[in-house]
């Protein structure tokens, strides 16, 4: 049962001989084979390439050299961030079989440490979305009930890793897109600090909210990922110089004496489902028995995150997603030769960009537009900065603030895709982070009528290693109550046909 | 209606923007080559071809040439400014959106004086801003431009290429002067960020372009009428055309009752005029927002000291200082600068020359070598060592004045230093008297009736046997040695 080893267990048994990089891919090659026609959770699938990088690695620890402690382990990385050897499509017919001359920093650090990327993942269309019903290439599904979505914008990963398709993956978070699908598929998912992992050849949704980081089944795993893809990247300008050692030893914690909690009042109580107020309860309970002292804080302006977020990010994709023209790359339309460029820029932006990625295109070009930006972008922006003086203020009193992830559990197919706000929603408690650049985490705590719940744990700005501390505490309390991992209690996956 | 006619009625304003295209080794946000002439879209990357996920570092050596820039035209240096995008689509434009500086530039609120035929103008600069180049677009078809094009090339090799572009308040007040105040005031401009070396400002290669707005209003009536934008005027006479028609067909829609279109217009070298281009109004929307993938620019008001002492000598300045300490009339000074010469003739004079050594050469007999070949004259292949080595020859009685023509050609042709070129050609003047005496000898003999007027007294009959005897020697006779020994051969 290899399939069920945590990314730290695999990398430690290949490090000592115990198994194989090329064995531990191929097993998890073949839960792909076996189970992503029922999950649609890999968009590509490149298995000769990842057994030919897993027998390179086998070949390196055999010829003694000292490796980092994920070399040979498989990942799944989400389909936005550029890899030379499979295709980048953003979920996007605008970018179908786009093959990128360049790979993002983040997968060439993966690369350099000997992790083995065995496919791309299934994401919301350019990372539009909470669900990945935006995908151009259809739904994932999520483990836990095939009729519910697996969260969004990242899903794909989210569900590859829980469903053991891979034991880690990597995500992008804009407002939610990594911990929004962990909560909802009972997993790991760090938005680390704005910054703290490179965008550089990720492709941008919304340039200051955007931020790679890792999803995992365990808080450790997702340290370790961490240590690997973060640290400063001299190609992009916001990076910053923060220290990524020590995140992976402070999710061995298994004690939270003197951390002071905050309880973020806007996320609780009311609009909340029951169930999830339930775990979330059980979780603040948790915390106390680990030692630490929670009390409640009011950050007011939270209540303008969702309205400022839906302006920010549409304003800044609309320009960042302007360079998808059929000129250069990726699709082209109605070029018969008749037409001029301006015609055929604009018949392949008709047919390239689905309906989601238009509507916001749409509301970010008008929110931009002039006579509107200082009331619309302007007064967004100034939101903004009220959020991260509710956080400054809120941090003087905490080392970490909690919220439930998210509202709800997992919602059915349909259920939000003919109501963008009611999606939009799936967002509420995750935007906050984005728009102050803090770093935010998902962690699971438990079931409500059969489905994940997640905890949200937020830290200041470069305090990454508080989200460790907590949710590898939380993870290690909660295991030894459950008796094992809360995967374990997913239903058995079937196979498409079976 | 004629200028003249038209300044009587009308008040011209101008509104010049001109970008000057840096000369950093890389682009303005990465690390490719700015390199002109390279061969199409090899000076690319990820970045200046705006993929999918790439990112954007901002050139620090641009920045400080736009500081310096900025010092150097008196502007204000601000604290803190930010790259902003400028959304619009275009093919050459690999983002569809520029980067560039919108309501935080780097430079802001400064001016400079021009001169034109001894009055002085104060050109205000309202702000100057850092950008980046579009690539270069070559429409196959008649016209030249896009619409209506067979089809276009694309040439990303100019895409991100760093620019300043410097824009102007409006020039008013200048009258009759505004076509001179306007070439005046690019030609100055030029002159600065050649001094500044922050870039090669050759107009020809575009490193230098210059947007006319010109608008006019009623005589005396202290309006700002509609404008005009007349784009990439390319030289100084061209500016100086451009605006000239600009006012006489602005005069003339006026007067016959019409209005003025806002609108760019395109300046035809060969016509002198201008014809219409795009429709241009305020309906124009950028959707300008702060560029989030890069940090705000937020020089030390040390570093932009430390930077204030590394300006060269302003141009009027030195120009003032150079005439006296050379010791020219405003006129023959005057040709220099016109002639573009003033580094070259300053750099011979410190090369040894005599300072009206070194504006003859350049002003006169290498300006016409570079025109002839249609290059600037500091790109000829020879430098102002070389020009003060070969008046040092003359000086020397080595050569003369027409051999020291020959020894130019020698250098421009590539055979090394004008005294290599002086031997390689056997060029030296012959002041074996032997050889000298022997030719004069043979022309008195030929010349009898000459040579007895010299004996009776008349000197001036000498210039006759010279010439002869020059071109019996080749030209490579001493004028002044050939005359001593006629002289005294017939005392």
């Amino acid at each position: 049962m290899l399939h069920t080893l945590s990314a730290s267990e695999l990398g430690r048994m290949i490090a000592a001989g115990e198994t194989t990089s090329v064995e531990v891919t191929r097993v998890f090659l073949d839960r792909i084979q076996q189970y992503n026609d029922t999950l649609n959770a890999f968009l590509h699938v490149d298995r000769e390439g990842a057994l030919e990088v897993a027998a390179a690695v086998d070949a390196r620890l055999a010829a003694g050299e000292q490796l980092g402690p994920l070399a040979g382990v498989p990942i799944g990385v989400k389909d936005n961030f550029c890899t030379t050897d499979q295709p980048t499509t953003c979920g996007s017919r605008m970018l179908e079989g786009w093959v990128p001359p360049y790979d993002s920093t983040v997968v060439a650090r993966l690369r350099e440490a000997g992790l083995v990327i065995v496919g791309k993942t299934n994401m919301d269309e350019f990372a539009m979305g909470s669900s990945t019903e935006t995908s151009a290439f259809g739904p994932t599904r999520n483990p836990w009930d095939t009729d519910r979505i697996p969260g969004g914008s990242g899903g794909g990963s989210a569900a590859a890793v829980a469903a053991h398709l891979v034991p880690i993956a990597l995500g992008s978070d804009t407002g939610g897109s990594i911990r929004q699908p962990a909560a909802v598929t009972g997993t790991v998912g760090i938005k680390p600090t704005y910054g703290g992992v490179s965008r550089y050849g990720v492709v941008a949704m919304a340039s200051s909210l955007d931020q790679p980081g890792p999803c995992a089944r365990t808080a450790e795993d997702a340290a370790l990922l961490h240590q690997v893809i973060g640290g400063y990247d001299p190609m992009d300008a916001t990076s910053l110089h923060l220290d990524v050692d020590g995140l992976a030893e402070a999710a061995r914690a298994t004690s939270l004496e003197g951390l002071r909690v905050g309880i973020v009042e806007e996320f609780t109580g009311e609009g909340f489902e029951e169930g999830v107020q339930a775990r979330f309860d059980e979780a603040v309970a948790l915390l106390e028995e680990l030692g630490a002292t929670v009390t409640r804080v009011s950050c007011p302006a939270f209540h303008y995150s969702m309205a400022a977020y839906y302006l920010i990010q549409p304003a800044e994709l609309s320009s960042n997603l302007a360079r998808f023209d059929g000129m250069r790359y990726g699709l082209r339309s109605g070029d018969d030769g008749t037409r001029s460029a301006e015609e055929v820029m604009s018949a392949s932006r008709g047919d390239g960009f689905g309906k989601e990625a238009k509507r916001r295109i749409i509301i970010g070009t008008y929110a931009l537009s002039a006579g509107y930006a200082d009331q619309y972008y302007g007064q967004a922006q100034k939101v903004r900065t009220l959020i991260a003086r509710d956080f400054e203020a809120a941090f003087e009193q905490c080392d970490v603030l909690i919220s439930p992830t998210t509202t709800t559990v997992a919602f059915r197919f349909g259920e939000r895709s003919e109501d963008p706000v009611a999606m939009y929603m799936s967002d509420l408690c995750t935007t906050p982070s984005n728009l102050a650049g803090n770093a935010s985490a998902s962690f699971p705590i438990g079931l409500s009528e059969g489905l994940p719940v997640g905890l949200q744990v937020i830290a200041p700005v470069g305090e990454d290693v508080r989200l460790y501390r907590v949710g590898g505490a939380i993870e290690h309390a909660l295991e030894a109550r459950w008796g094992g991992a809360l995967l374990e209690q997913a239903p058995e996956l079937k196979q498409k046909g079976a | 209606m004629d200028f003249e006619d038209a300044l009587d009625q009308f008040d011209p304003a101008l509104g010049l923007e001109v970008h000057v295209e840096l000369n950093t080794a890389t682009k303005m946000f990465c690390g490719c080559a700015n390199a002109f002439g390279a061969e199409p879209n090899t000076n690319t990357c990820p970045v200046c071809l705006g993929l999918p996920g790439s990112l954007p570092n901002i050139n620090g050596k641009a920045v400080e040439s736009a500081i310096r820039l900025g010092l150097a035209l008196n502007c204000q240096i601000a604290p803190y400014s930010r790259m902003a995008r400028k959304n619009y689509f275009y093919p050459d434009m690999t983002k569809n959106f520029q980067t560039s500086q919108y309501d935080e530039p780097i430079c802001h609120d400064g001016y400079v004086d021009v001169e034109v035929d001894g009055e002085t103008f104060r050109v205000e600069i309202e702000r100057a801003h850092m950008e980046e180049d579009a690539g270069k677009s070559t429409h196959a078809g008649s016209t030249g431009r896009l619409q209506g094009s067979e089809y276009s090339l694309l040439d990303y090799n100019r895409a991100g290429v760093p620019l300043i572009e410097i824009v102007t308040k409006p020039v008013i007040g200048a009258g009759a002067k505004a076509p001179q105040v306007a070439s005046a005031y690019v030609a100055h401009l030029r002159e600065l960020v050649k001094a500044l070396g922050i870039s090669e400002a050759r107009m020809e290669r575009g490193n230098l372009r210059c947007d006319a707005n010109v608008s006019i209003a009623p005589k005396g009536s202290h309006a700002l009428g509609t404008r005009t934008e007349t784009k990439n005027v390319n030289s100084l006479r061209s500016i100086e055309r451009a605006v000239r028609f600009e006012i006489e067909r602005q005069a003339d829609v006026l007067a016959d009752g019409g209005s003025v279109v806002q609108e760019t217009r395109h300046f035809d070298e060969s016509s002198g005029t201008t014809s219409p281009g795009r429709p241009k109004s305020d309906a124009d929307d950028y959707r300008y927002f702060a560029e989030p993938d890069l940090l705000p620019i937020a020089p030390s008001p040390e570093w932009i000291e430390e930077l204030r002492a590394t300006l060269p000598e302003p141009p009027a300045e030195r120009r003032a200082r150079l005439q006296e300490a050379w010791g020219f009339t405003d006129i023959d000074f005057r040709s220099i600068v016109a002639a573009g010469a003033l580094d070259l003739v300053d750099a011979t004079v410190a090369a040894g020359a005599k300072p009206a050594h070194a504006r003859k050469w350049w002003v006169s007999e290498l300006a016409r070598r570079a025109n002839e070949a249609g290059v600037e004259l500091d790109a000829l292949a020879i430098t102002p060592a070389q020009v003060a080595g070969v008046q040092r020859l003359v000086d020397e009685g080595v050569v003369t004045d027409k051999l020291a023509r020959d020894v130019i050609d020698g250098v421009l042709a590539g055979e090394g230093e004008p005294q290599e070129v002086v031997e390689a050609r056997g060029l030296v003047v012959v002041s074996d008297t032997g050889a000298l005496s022997a030719a004069v000898d043979k022309v008195i003999e030929a010349n009898p009736d000459v040579a007895e007027k010299i004996r009776g007294g008349k000197v001036q009959a000498a210039g006759a046997l010279i010439g002869q005897i020059m071109k019996e020697m080749k030209g490579q006779a001493d004028a002044a040695k050939v005359r001593e020994l006629i002289l005294e051969k017939l005392a």
